[in-house]
């Protein structure tokens, strides 16, 4: 690709980076919002961060929803994982193809489908809706994702170390322990918060199968949205961005994101 | 294999015993290999592929008033005869129901049509920030990058909830508008159509400038040069040149954004009227609103029909771009 912007391509990017930010940017000025109405301006005050606090079932579903989160990016780290070891480096097998297509249709598939498909499930073989079934969705949910960002990895590193410590007669696990797993650490770690996110941010999927005490952050989000807009609601998607922000942060900065050469198709959601 | 050939010459010998090793590490492998495909493939089988042939089945079945609140329910303790009534209790009404009844039909017109429209619309913005990606000095392109992803991470619902402030009576957008004289009186955006392609829009944007800017980064430039060169003029090679070289992203893009966006719920839910709803919302509805779990999974059987089409080209792309090493 020449290199070189035109004027016409700093104008796309501005354009289409503000269209993207703006919205939040404005989100979280306004939370900061002393006035009840949300869109009148009552100047600056955290009064609305203040009533979060009293807010017993914000509380309790960020709670639940935390701890879904957690489970749900560990299972789905390992899961993506393996997934991605076995398109990458299992050579062809059968149904190669099919496993292929069952990792990545989970990513595309609408969301009302998969939720609805998990719930008749969990019913028909009787697990209990709730936690349990949140989590377990949602690690369906996102392990593609974090097969997707290791497989890329995995594609992109030199075998040649593993080779050489192989022929140094290194066994096959503790070369993947000592060699392989190092070097696509950073993958995994994108990987777990990427899936640590999505089930951060999941509303369908947790309609359909959560169950009494498992209401999730988005849910109760959401009923309140329904409503209308109110600030506490700015609040709370205010700390959320924040610290979906401070991750990435901490992300980037762990494994270095800027500086390795962006691998935008393997990245991509 | 394993029989000693006692004939072998020394070098036969050394390179048969390199060939076994290998073979043993091979099979030594192998076993954690097979484990290493067994476990996610099981976990998506029971866990993806079961829970469809469930929705597919129950899709046949009549509402009652019972939990789970379906009839019937396949019980293999009842032997032959049960597998039998179970077979006789099938029923094609609640599809018979969804080609009657011009609420789900419109419903499904209106999702592939604001699916089409706004797949179209993202194309038109995605491209040429993509392209400006492409194009940006190397060491921004990192940069660039992380900016386009990060919305990505950042809340689905937050994202549409940001848009219901600015969008709302007296909310921002307006406000700007009355400001600066653009209108006279404020026009409503919330609860219409033009709210729900905003918001379709703003959220799937990422979906569709990283893929073509995947495909347009890898773009060898000498093509252009060699276009260049013999006096092709820039927007001619633009179009001979760079787009078609861009189409497998593009296609990955468009399917990308639109097979979610046809099942779209949260958007339209929470931007859109209530008058007429896109087939997410009626899936919701009848699920959530009449109990209605058989009706439910007809139609996203029907969903799932439209949609087979897009995501085996999906599956397709995606299958190739393996192939190719990334």
């Amino acid at each position: 690709m020449r290199r070189g912007l035109s004027s016409f391509n700093v104008a796309s990017l501005a354009l289409g980076l503000a269209f993207l930010y703006l919205p939040i940017l404005i989100l979280v000025i306004y939370s900061f919002n002393a006035s009840r109405l949300v869109t009148v301006w009552g100047g600056w005050s955290t009064r609305w961060y203040v009533s979060l606090l009293d807010n017993q079932a914000m509380l309790e579903a960020a709670w639940v929803s935390l701890r879904v989160a957690f489970v749900t990016a560990c299972a789905a780290t390992v899961l993506g994982t393996l997934a991605a070891l076995a398109l990458v480096r299992a050579g062809r097998f059968r149904g190669r193809l099919l496993f292929g297509g069952l990792i990545y249709a989970p990513l595309v598939m609408p969301e009302v489908i998969t939720g609805l498909a998990l719930l008749l499930l969990f019913v028909a073989v009787e697990i209990e809706r709730g936690f349990w079934a949140v989590t377990i969705a949602h690690t369906t949910l996102t392990m593609g994702f974090v097969a997707v960002i290791v497989q890329a990895r995995l594609i992109g590193f030199d075998r040649s170390l593993e080779e050489a410590a192989m022929d140094l007669g290194c066994p096959p696990l503790r070369t993947f322990m000592t060699v392989t797993l190092p070097l696509i650490a950073p993958a995994i770690a994108a990987g777990w918060v990427l899936a640590f996110m999505l089930s951060l941010d999941d509303l369908v999927i947790a309609s359909f199968v959560t169950g009494p005490g498992a209401t999730t952050l988005p849910i109760r989000i959401y009923s309140e949205v329904r409503l209308g807009v109110r600030p506490e609601i700015n609040a709370v998607c205010t700390i959320i961005v924040a610290v979906v922000a401070i991750g990435i942060v901490t992300v980037s900065l762990m494994t270095k994101f800027s500086n390795a050469k962006p691998a935008p198709a393997r990245a991509e959601p | 294999m394993t029989a000693p050939r006692p004939s072998a010459t020394h070098d036969d010998r050394l390179s048969y015993e390199g060939l076994s090793c290998e073979r043993r590490a091979y099979e030594r492998r192998s076993w954690g290999q097979r484990l290493v495909i067994l476990i996610p493939y099981l976990w998506l089988g029971v866990f993806f592929v079961v829970p469809f042939l469930i929705v597919f089945k129950i899709s046949l079945s009549q509402l009652a008033t019972a939990l789970p609140p379906y009839l019937p329910i396949l019980d293999l303790s009842g032997g032959i005869d049960g597998v039998s009534q179970f077979f006789a209790g099938l029923s094609f009404d609640n599809y018979a129901r969804l080609v009657g009844d011009t609420l789900y039909l419109s419903s499904y017109g209106r999702s592939v049509f604001i699916a089409l429209t706004s797949t179209a619309i993202l194309l038109v913005i995605g491209f040429p920030i993509a392209y400006a990606m492409a194009r940006a000095p190397r060491r921004w392109q990192g940069v660039l990058f992380m900016l386009v992803v990060l919305p990505f991470w950042t809340s689905f619902l937050i994202r549409v909830y940001a848009w219901m402030t600015i969008l709302q009576h007296d909310g921002l957008l307006n406000h700007l508008l009355l400001t600066f004289g653009i209108v006279a009186a404020p026009p409503v955006w919330l609860a219409t159509d033009s709210a729900v392609f905003i918001g379709v829009v703003y959220a799937y944007l990422p979906f569709m400038v990283l893929p073509i800017y995947a495909t347009l980064e890898r773009m060898d430039e000498s093509l252009l040069e060699a276009a260049a060169d013999l006096g092709c003029p820039r927007w001619k090679s633009f179009w001979l040149v760079t787009v078609p070289l861009a189409l497998p992203g593009v296609a990955a893009g468009a399917l990308l954004c639109f097979i979610p966006i046809v099942g779209e719920f949260v958007i339209p839910d929470l931007l859109g009227g209530s008058g007429t709803m896109m087939i997410g919302q009626t899936l919701w509805m009848e699920f959530f609103g009449n109990r209605d779990w058989p009706a439910a999974s007809a139609v996203a059987v029907v969903l799932l029909g439209i949609l087979i089409g897009p995501l085996v080209i999906y599956q397709h792309l995606q299958a190739r771009r393996l192939e190719r090493g990334g």
